[in-house]
C-alpha cells in the first residue's frame, strides 16, 4: 500500500515559502486511525483543495490546523507535526484560543449566531477587547465589503442574521471569520449546501480572498477545485495519494487512484 | 381501476397496534379528566363563595314547637338513622353567632313549615363575630338620638355610618400601627443606650436620652388620647337589629363593615356585591380566625417568596450546572453527582424544612444576630423569616433548575459552539456570549418548573417563617423598608389552616376553596408570564436547524 504514496521528501522539497508544513501526521478517533503519515505543505498565499472521497481523513486533516479537534473527547494527533509560522501548534505553550485568532475557519452549513448581522461580525473583534464604535464600525465594513456582501446589507446591518438567504449566510460566516483578520483561512465544504448561483458567488469571493490569505478548502465538487485551487491534495482511507499542482493532479495524475478518483470511474 | 383500488384496501395486518395507540389515548383522557375535575370542583365552589345567596325566613318544627330563625341555604345532604329512615337535610346559615352560638345548623327538610324572602332581611358584616342576619330596626346615634328605620332618611345615614366608621377604623390602624409602633420603637432603643451608657459600654449623654424619652412619653400620652377618642366615637353609634325570632342585636359602629340587602339586590346588584366580595378577599386583612375577610397578606407573602427563591435558585442552578456539563470531566464521579442532584429531587419536603430550620435559621441566622444585633433582646434572624423560607425552597428546587440547565446546554447545536471558537472565544466567552443565550428558553422551563414547585409547597415552610396571622408585610414604610427576617402568611398554608385547623370548619369551608383557586390562579399567571418571557427569548435566539 505504501508504494502508491509519494515519499516525504518528494513533496517536502518543492516550496520555500510555507505557511503551514504537515510531517509525518498520524491521527486517531479512540482507538481507529484517521490519518495515517501525512506530510505536505501548503505555500502562504496560495489556495489549497483537500479531495478524496467521505470519510478519507480529509476534515480531520483541516480541523487539525486550527485543533478544533481537542473539543472531539478521545481524538488526537500521535505522530508527527504540524507547524505554523514556524511553531508546532500542538505544543503546550501554544494556547488554542490564539491560533485559532490567527487561523480562521468557515464550516459547511453556515452556522451565523442568532443575533443581528452586524453584531456576527463584531463578535470576533469584541472577543479581542474592540470596544470603541467607530473601529468596530469600520472593521464590520471592511470585513463585509471583503466577503463582497456590503452592498446587500449595508441597510439591515441591525436585523437578524437569519433574514439573509442560505449563501448570504455563508458569505457572512466567511466575513465573520476574516474581521478577526487571521492568515490562514480554513474552509470545510463551504458551498455543499449551496444552488449554483450562491456557490458561483462564494468561488469568487474565495479567489478574491486569496490576495491576503492563506487558504485551506476541502471539496467534494471537482470543478470546484480545478477553478479556484492551485494545489490539490488527494486523500484516501486516512492516507495522502498525491499532491500537487492542480492542473497536474486534474490533467496528468502520477497515480491510477487518483485518475480514477477524478475522472469520476471511482466507486 | 376498480380491481386497482383493492391493491390498498385494509388488510387485518395493517391494523396490527391499533389498540395501543387506543390505550394511550385513555391515558391522556384520564389525565385531562382528571385535571379538568379537580379544576372545575375549585372553580365552581371558589366562585360560589362570592356570589350572594338569597335570604330566607324560615320556620321549623323543633322539640319545643315552632321556631323562626333567617339565613340561606348552604348545602344538603341525607342522612340515614338508625332505623333506617332517610332524611333530607338542608344546612342553613343563620349568622347571629351572640345569640346562637352555631351559625351552621342543619334541618330536616320535613320539619321546615314555611319559607319566605321578605325584600328587608340584610346581610351585616361585622369586624368581629361573623356576619349578622336580621331586620334593621333602629340607628342609635349618641349627637342625634334615634331614628327609626321606618323614618325617612334611614339609609342615608346608615351608609354614610358606615362610611364613616371606616374612616375613623383607618385613623385609628394609624395612631395604633404606625405611629404608636413608632414611638414604642424609639423608646427601646433608647432604654437600651441609656442602658449600655449606664453600665459604661458606650459613650453618650444620659441626660439627652432622658429629655427624649421624655418627650416621646408625652406624644404617647397624647396619641393614646386621641386613640381612645376616637374608639369611644366608634363605640357610641350603633346599628340595631331585630333577628328573625324578635331578640335584638346591637351592632356597634366599630364592628360595621358593610350592609347587603340581599333579597332587594337584582342581578346586577347581586354582581356588583360578588365583585364587592372578591375585591375585599382579595385587598384586605384576615379576620375572625382568617374565617373572613381577605388573603391580601397571603398573596403578598406567597408571591414575594416565590420570586425571592426564583432569583436565589436560578443563578445557583445555572451555574451548577455549566460547570457539571461544560467543565468537569466527565466520569464516574460527575456521574455520581448527576445522580445525586436528581435524587435529591426525590427527598421529601418536609426534610428540606428540617434542613433549613437546622442551618439557615439556628446556624447562619444565629450567627448573623450575634454579629449584627448583640444587643436584641429577641431573635431577629434567628427566627422563621421569609428570607429563610425561600433560601429552603431555593435548595428544594434547585435540582429542577440544574437539570433543565444541563439538558438545554447539551441541546445547544455544536455548529454554533464551533463557530464561536473559531472566531478565537476561549471556552468561557463561547459559553457567555453563545452558548448560554442559545439555551436561555431551556433554563427558563426549568425555573417555570421550579416556581410553579415552590409556590405549591406548604410543609416546609411550616418549619421555616410561615405563620397563620402575620399582618405586617415583609416591605412597609419602617425603615429599613425591607424586612426580610419577618414572618410571614403563604396561601398554601393558609388553605391547611382554614382546612384543619380553624375553630368552625364549616365556617372556613368556602374560604378553602377560593384560596385554592386563588393560588392555582396565582401560580398559573407566573408560569404564563415565565412562559411569555421564554418564547420572546426563544425567537430572538433561534438556532438556524442544524
Amino acid at each position: 500500500m505504501h508504494d502508491m504514496v509519494q515519499s516525504r521528501e518528494e513533496v517536502k522539497t518543492s516550496f520555500a515559502n510555507d505557511a503551514i508544513q504537515i510531517d509525518g501526521v498520524d491521527f486517531c478517533y479512540g482507538s481507529s486511525k484517521a490519518l495515517k503519515d501525512i506530510s505536505f505543505n501548503v505555500p502562504a498565499g496560495e489556495i489549497v483543495a483537500l479531495i478524496g472521497p467521505s470519510g478519507c481523513g480529509k476534515s480531520t486533516l483541516l480541523r487539525c490546523f486550527n485543533r478544533m479537534n481537542d473539543l472531539v473527547p478521545g481524538a488526537r494527533v500521535t505522530a508527527g507535526s504540524i507547524h505554523i509560522d514556524g511553531v508546532e501548534i500542538h505544543s503546550p505553550e501554544v494556547d488554542p484560543v490564539e491560533l485559532r485568532r490567527r487561523v480562521g475557519m468557515v464550516f459547511q452549513k453556515s452556522n451565523p449566531f442568532p443575533r443581528t448581522i452586524y453584531e456576527n461580525v463584531a463578535y470576533g473583534p469584541r472577543l479581542t477587547g474592540t470596544t470603541d464604535k467607530s473601529e468596530l464600525d469600520g472593521i464590520v465594513e471592511g470585513a463585509l465589503r471583503d466577503s463582497a456582501l456590503w452592498n446587500e446589507v449595508k441597510d439591515r446591518l441591525h436585523e437578524s442574521a437569519f433574514g439573509l438567504s442560505g449563501g448570504q449566510q455563508q458569505r457572512l460566516c466567511i466575513a465573520r471569520t476574516i474581521a478577526v483578520r487571521p492568515e490562514i483561512v480554513l474552509m470545510d465544504e463551504p458551498c455543499s449546501a449551496l444552488d449554483p448561483v450562491a456557490t458561483a458567488k462564494v468561488e469568487e469571493l474565495i479567489l478574491k480572498l486569496k490576495e491576503d490569505y492563506t487558504i485551506v478548502i476541502v471539496t467534494h465538487n471537482m470543478q470546484q477545485a480545478t477553478r479556484i485551487s492551485d494545489r490539490t491534495a488527494f486523500f484516501y482511507l486516512g492516507e495522502l495519494v498525491e499532491f500537487g499542482e492542480t492542473s497536474q493532479i486534474f490533467t496528468r495524475p502520477r497515480r491510477r487512484e487518483t485518475e480514477d478518483y477524478v475522472t469520476g470511474r471511482f466507486g | 381501476m376498480a380491481g386497482s383500488s383493492n391493491a390498498f384496501a385494509t388488510t387485518g395486518r395493517s391494523r396490527k397496534g391499533e389498540p395501543l395507540v387506543w390505550l394511550t389515548a385513555i391515558g391522556l383522557t384520564l389525565g385531562v379528566m382528571l385535571t379538568l375535575g379537580l379544576l372545575g370542583l375549585v372553580v365552581v365552589k371558589g366562585f360560589q363563595t362570592f356570589w350572594p345567596n338569597r335570604l330566607m325566613v324560615l320556620e321549623v318544627k323543633t322539640g319545643d314547637g315552632l321556631r323562626k330563625l333567617a339565613g340561606y341555604e348552604t348545602q344538603e345532604r341525607s342522612r340515614r338513622d338508625f332505623d333506617g329512615t332517610v332524611h333530607d337535610e338542608v344546612q342553613i346559615f343563620r349568622g347571629n353567632e351572640e345569640i346562637n352560638g352555631e351559625t351552621f345548623v342543619y334541618f330536616d327538610v320535613a320539619d321546615i313549615v314555611s319559607s319566605e324572602q321578605p325584600d328587608d332581611l340584610l346581610l351585616i358584616e361585622r369586624l368581629s363575630g361573623g356576619n349578622a342576619i336580621g331586620r334593621a330596626k333602629a340607628l342609635e346615634l349618641k349627637d342625634e338620638g334615634t331614628l327609626d328605620a321606618d323614618e325617612p332618611g334611614f339609609r342615608d345615614r346608615l351608609a354614610t355610618l358606615i362610611d364613616t366608621a371606616e374612616d375613623r377604623r383607618e385613623n385609628l390602624r394609624t395612631i395604633e400601627k404606625t405611629k404608636i409602633g413608632r414611638n414604642a420603637k424609639r423608646v427601646k432603643e433608647l432604654t437600651l443606650e441609656r442602658k449600655l451608657i449606664e453600665e459604661g459600654k458606650v459613650k453618650g449623654s444620659i441626660e439627652a436620652i432622658d429629655a427624649e424619652l421624655e418627650s416621646l412619653q408625652a406624644d404617647f400620652v397624647k396619641l393614646d388620647a386621641e386613640r381612645t377618642r376616637i374608639r369611644e366615637r366608634l363605640e357610641a353609634d350603633a346599628l340595631v337589629v331585630e333577628s328573625a325570632d324578635g331578640r335584638e342585636i346591637t351592632i356597634l359602629a366599630m364592628d360595621l363593615l358593610h350592609v347587603f340587602r340581599a333579597n332587594e339586590a337584582g342581578f346586577f346588584g347581586r354582581v356588583g356585591e360578588m365583585f364587592r366580595r372578591i375585591w375585599t378577599f382579595l385587598s384586605s386583612d384576615p379576620r375572625n380566625a382568617n374565617m373572613d375577610g381577605g388573603v391580601y397578606p397571603a398573596i403578598f407573602g406567597t408571591v414575594v417568596m416565590t420570586l425571592v427563591m426564583s432569583i436565589f435558585v436560578t443563578p445557583f442552578g445555572v451555574i451548577a450546572a455549566i460547570y457539571l456539563r461544560e467543565y468537569a470531566k466527565q466520569g464516574p464521579l460527575v456521574r455520581a453527582v448527576r445522580i445525586s442532584v436528581n435524587n435529591l429531587a426525590g427527598v421529601p419536603s418536609i426534610v428540606f424544612g428540617v434542613f433549613g430550620l437546622a442551618f439557615f435559621i439556628y446556624f447562619v441566622g444565629g450567627v448573623v444576630d450575634d454579629v449584627f444585633f448583640p444587643n436584641s433582646v429577641e431573635p431577629v434572624y434567628k427566627s422563621g423569616g421569609i428570607l429563610w423560607a425561600s433560601l429552603t425552597l431555593a435548595l428544594l428546587t434547585v435540582p429542577v433548575v440544574i437539570v433543565a440547565t444541563e439538558e438545554a446546554l447539551a441541546a445547544v447545536p455544536r455548529g454554533v459552539r464551533e463557530a464561536a471558537l473559531a472566531c478565537g472565544a476561549s471556552k468561557w466567552q463561547a459559553i457567555q456570549r453563545v452558548v448560554l443565550p442559545a439555551s436561555l428558553p431551556g433554563i427558563l422551563t426549568g425555573v417555570i418548573l421550579a416556581m410553579a414547585r415552590g409556590a405549591g409547597e406548604v410543609a416546609p415552610l411550616m418549619l421555616v417563617g410561615v405563620v397563620k396571622s402575620a399582618p405586617d408585610l415583609p416591605f412597609d414604610s419602617a425603615a429599613p423598608f425591607i424586612h426580610p427576617e419577618r414572618q410571614f402568611m403563604h396561601l398554601g398554608f393558609h388553605i391547611y389552616d382554614l382546612g384543619f385547623q380553624s375553630p368552625d370548619s364549616e365556617a372556613a369551608k368556602p374560604m378553602v376553596f377560593a384560596t385554592t383557586l386563588l393560588l392555582i390562579a396565582i401560580v398559573v399567571v407566573m408560569n404564563l408570564a415565565a412562559i411569555i418571557l421564554r418564547n420572546r427569548l426563544r425567537k430572538k435566539y433561534a438556532t438556524s436547524s442544524f
